[in-house]
C-alpha cells in the first residue's frame, strides 16, 4: 500500500507576522508543520502499523525550507519525502497541480492525506482540488477512519457535533480533522534517523504544469486593527449581571423579549 | 445584466439566517440573483428570500424529487445549475457545509474560490479574508471565467430589499463519482453550530472540570447563545472538541463572545476575535483577555454566572426592577 500525505510548512502559531511591502510577510520566523498535517501523518503512520506492507511518503510544496517540515512528517514515521521546490507561494490550483504532478512521477497512490486546512492562508480546498485532479473521490474535516476491502470508511464532522459516516473507493483524499487522533511526537532517535531518510527534490517549473484556467491573486496584506477600548464592569455578583444583561439587550440587542 | 449564483443553506427546513448577508452582499447594480436551493422547495421559501433582493429560486431536482443529501451529488448538481442559467459567479456561506460543497464545485469548475470572506466586491471581484490566524486581512482578486466564495457566517449585516421573486425548478443528472454518504449521526447537542451562533458563552481552564460547564449551558439556554469552550477545555477531557474556539477549532463571528476563565492565548484569539463584542470575566486581572475585550470582569465566573443566569430568569418573567436604567 502507498500511501502519500501533503504537507505544508507554515509560520508558527505564535509567530508574529511582519508585513513586507505590499503582500508579503516577513518569513523570518519560526515555521512548523500545518498542525492538521500532523494529525494526517499520524494517520498515515498508523496505517502503516496495522497493514504491515505500507509506505508513507511525505510530499510538500515550498521553499528549500520546508525540507524541515518534511524531515518533521519523516520523525513521525513517514518513509521518505518529496520536496516541490517553489520560489514564492502559489495558490490553491497550481498547488494542488503540481501535488498530482509530484505524486503521479513518483508512484500510484492507495490512499492520500492531508490536514483539513492550513493555519497560514485558511483555504480549505486543496485537498478537492487534488482529488478532483485524480478523479478520485475526497472528504475533509475526517475524525475518524477504518479500511475495508478497496474502500474506506470516513468520519466528517457536520455542525454541532453531527458527523456524517461516508464510504468511498479507493484511492481516495482525506482531510485530517483534529480528532482524528493524537499525534505521537517523535523521539530523539526517531529525529536521528529520519535525518538519514532520502527526500526527492523537485522544481515546480520541471513539473510543466498546464496553465491554469484561473488564479486567486493577493492584492494587498494588512496587519488586522484590533479597536477595543476594555472598559471594566465592577460591583456584586448581581450588579455586574445587571450590568451585562443591559449590555446584552440594549448595545448588543442579542436579548429579546 | 450580471448573474450571481447563490447556494443556499437550510436547517430544520427553515433557511439559516446567516445566507441574509450573503445575500446582501451579493446585491448590486444591474444585478440578477439566483438563489439555489438544494433541500427545500421555492415556493415555501419565497416571501423570505425576495425580501432580501432574490430574483429568481432555483430548486435543484433529480427526476423531479429533492436530491438526497451526498456532497459529490449536490455539489454537481450545483455546477450543472450554474452552467444552464449562464452563471459565473458563486457565493455562499464558508459554514461546515459550506466547506463541504463550495470546494467541490470549485475543484469541478477548475476556479478560483476563496473561503471565509468578509467583503466582497462583485465589480472587482476582490474579497476580504483574514489570514495567518486572523493576524493579517488580505485583499485577494480572483482571476478567470469563474469565481466563486464563501462568505465568513455574521461577517456581513443583512438588510432587507424587498422585490418580486420568482420560483423555478432544475433538473440535474445525479453522480456520486465513488462516494456514498452511509449515515447522519446526529449529536446530543441542540441549537445552532458555533460558527453560525449570534451569542456564544464560553469556558476555559477556570471552569476547572466537565461537571461546572453546566454553569455555561444553564445561562446559555436562557440567553439563547451556544456554549463554546477554549482548547484547555478540550484537551482536559471536559468537553468534545466540537466545542472548541481558536485556532485549531472554530472560527467564530458571533455579536457576543462572552469569555469565561478564558486567559485569551493568540491561538484562541485566532478564532474569535472578529466578534462584534467581546466580554471576559477571569479572577486575573492580569489576563490577556482583559486588555483585548470591550467590557471585563475581575471576578470569579461561579459568582457571576450564576447571578447572570437569575437575572435572565427574572427577565424572561418580565421582571426588570434589578435592571438599573
Amino acid at each position: 500500500m502507498r500511501i502519500y500525505v501533503c504537507v505544508k510548512h507554515v509560520p508558527d502559531t505564535a509567530a508574529r507576522i511582519t508585513i513586507l511591502g505590499k503582500n508579503r510577510i516577513d518569513e523570518r520566523v519560526t515555521f512548523i508543520m500545518n498542525p492538521y498535517d500532523e494529525n494526517a501523518v499520524e494517520e498515515a503512520a498508523r496505517i502503516k502499523r496495522d497493514v504491515g506492507n505500507a509506505e508513507v511518503i511525505a510530499v510538500t510544496l515550498g521553499k528549500q525550507a520546508a525540507e524541515s517540515t518534511l524531515r518533521s512528517a519523516l520523525a513521525m514515521d513517514a518513509d521518505r519525502g518529496i520536496l516541490i521546490k517553489a520560489d514564492d507561494h502559489p495558490d490553491s490550483m497550481v498547488t494542488a497541480a503540481a501535488l498530482k504532478a509530484a505524486i503521479d512521477q513518483d508512484g500510484k497512490p492507495d490512499i492520500i492525506f492531508t490536514g483539513k486546512e492550513s493555519i497560514d492562508s485558511e483555504g480549505f480546498e486543496t485537498m478537492y482540488r487534488l482529488a478532483a485532479n485524480f478523479k478520485i473521490p475526497a472528504a475533509s474535516n475526517a475524525v475518524s477512519l477504518s479500511l475495508e476491502q478497496g474502500s474506506a470508511i470516513v468520519e466528517c464532522e457536520l455542525e454541532a457535533g453531527a458527523r456524517e459516516v461516508i464510504e468511498m473507493s479507493l484511492p481516495c483524499v482525506i482531510g485530517a480533522g483534529k480528532s482524528l487522533n493524537k499525534p505521537n511526537y517523535p523521539t530523539l532517535p526517531a529525529i536521528m534517523k529520519a535525518r538519514k531518510k532520502e527526500i526527492k527534490q523537485i522544481d515546480l517549473a520541471s513539473l510543466n504544469l498546464e496553465k491554469p484556467t484561473g488564479r486567486v491573486e493577493i492584492i494587498e496584506l494588512k496587519p488586522a486593527v484590533e479597536a477595543r477600548q476594555a472598559r471594566e464592569l465592577t460591583g456584586t455578583p448581581d450588579e455586574v449581571a445587571g450590568e451585562i444583561v443591559k449590555i446584552l439587550r440594549d448595545e448588543a440587542r442579542v436579548l429579546h423579549d | 445584466m450580471q448573474k450571481i449564483g447563490i447556494l443556499i443553506e437550510t436547517k430544520d427546513g427553515e433557511i439559516k439566517k446567516a445566507n441574509f448577508g450573503v445575500i446582501t452582499a451579493a446585491r448590486g447594480e444591474d444585478r440578477d440573483l439566483y438563489a439555489f436551493l438544494l433541500d427545500a422547495m421555492g415556493e415555501d421559501h419565497k416571501n423570505l428570500l425576495q425580501e432580501f433582493g432574490i430574483h429568481k429560486i432555483v430548486e435543484i431536482q433529480s427526476g423531479n424529487n429533492l436530491i438526497s443529501y451526498n456532497p459529490v451529488s449536490w455539489s454537481k448538481a450545483v455546477r450543472q445549475a450554474m452552467d444552464h442559467f449562464c452563471i459565473s459567479t458563486l457565493l455562499g456561506l464558508a459554514s461546515i457545509q459550506g466547506k463541504n460543497l463550495l470546494p467541490r464545485i470549485a475543484a469541478g469548475l477548475n476556479a478560483p474560490l476563496v473561503m471565509d470572506c468578509s467583503a466582497v466586491n462583485l465589480n472587482e471581484h476582490t474579497v476580504q479574508k483574514s489570514q495567518f490566524s486572523g493576524r493579517t486581512i488580505a485583499t485577494l482578486k480572483t482571476v478567470g471565467p469563474f469565481h466563486l466564495y464563501g462568505i465568513r457566517p455574521n461577517a456581513i449585516e443583512a438588510t432587507p430589499a424587498p422585490c418580486d421573486a420568482e420560483a423555478v425548478s432544475f433538473q440535474a443528472e445525479i453522480e456520486n463519482d465513488g462516494l456514498t454518504v452511509k449515515e447522519i449521526k446526529q449529536s446530543d447537542s441542540r441549537g445552532v453550530d458555533l460558527s453560525e451562533a449570534d451569542v456564544i458563552l464560553s469556558g476555559g481552564r477556570g471552569l476547572e472540570n466537565s461537571e461546572n460547564f453546566r454553569v455555561l449551558f444553564e445561562c446559555a439556554e436562557l440567553m439563547g447563545a451556544t456554549v463554546g469552550s477554549s482548547r484547555v477545555a478540550v484537551d482536559e477531557g471536559w468537553v468534545p472538541y466540537a466545542m472548541q474556539v481558536g485556532q485549531t477549532g472554530k472560527t467564530v463571528s458571533p455579536k457576543v463572545y462572552i469569555a469565561c476563565g478564558i486567559s485569551g492565548s493568540v491561538q484562541h484569539f485566532a478564532g474569535m476575535k472578529t466578534a462584534a463584542m467581546i466580554i471576559a470575566v477571569n479572577k486575573d486581572a492580569g489576563a490577556a483577555i482583559m486588555k483585548r475585550c470591550d467590557y471585563f470582569v475581575v471576578a470569579d465566573l461561579f459568582e457571576i454566572i450564576p447571578a447572570l443566569t437569575e437575572m435572565l430568569k427574572e427577565v424572561a418573567n418580565g421582571d426588570t426592577t434589578d435592571l438599573v436604567e
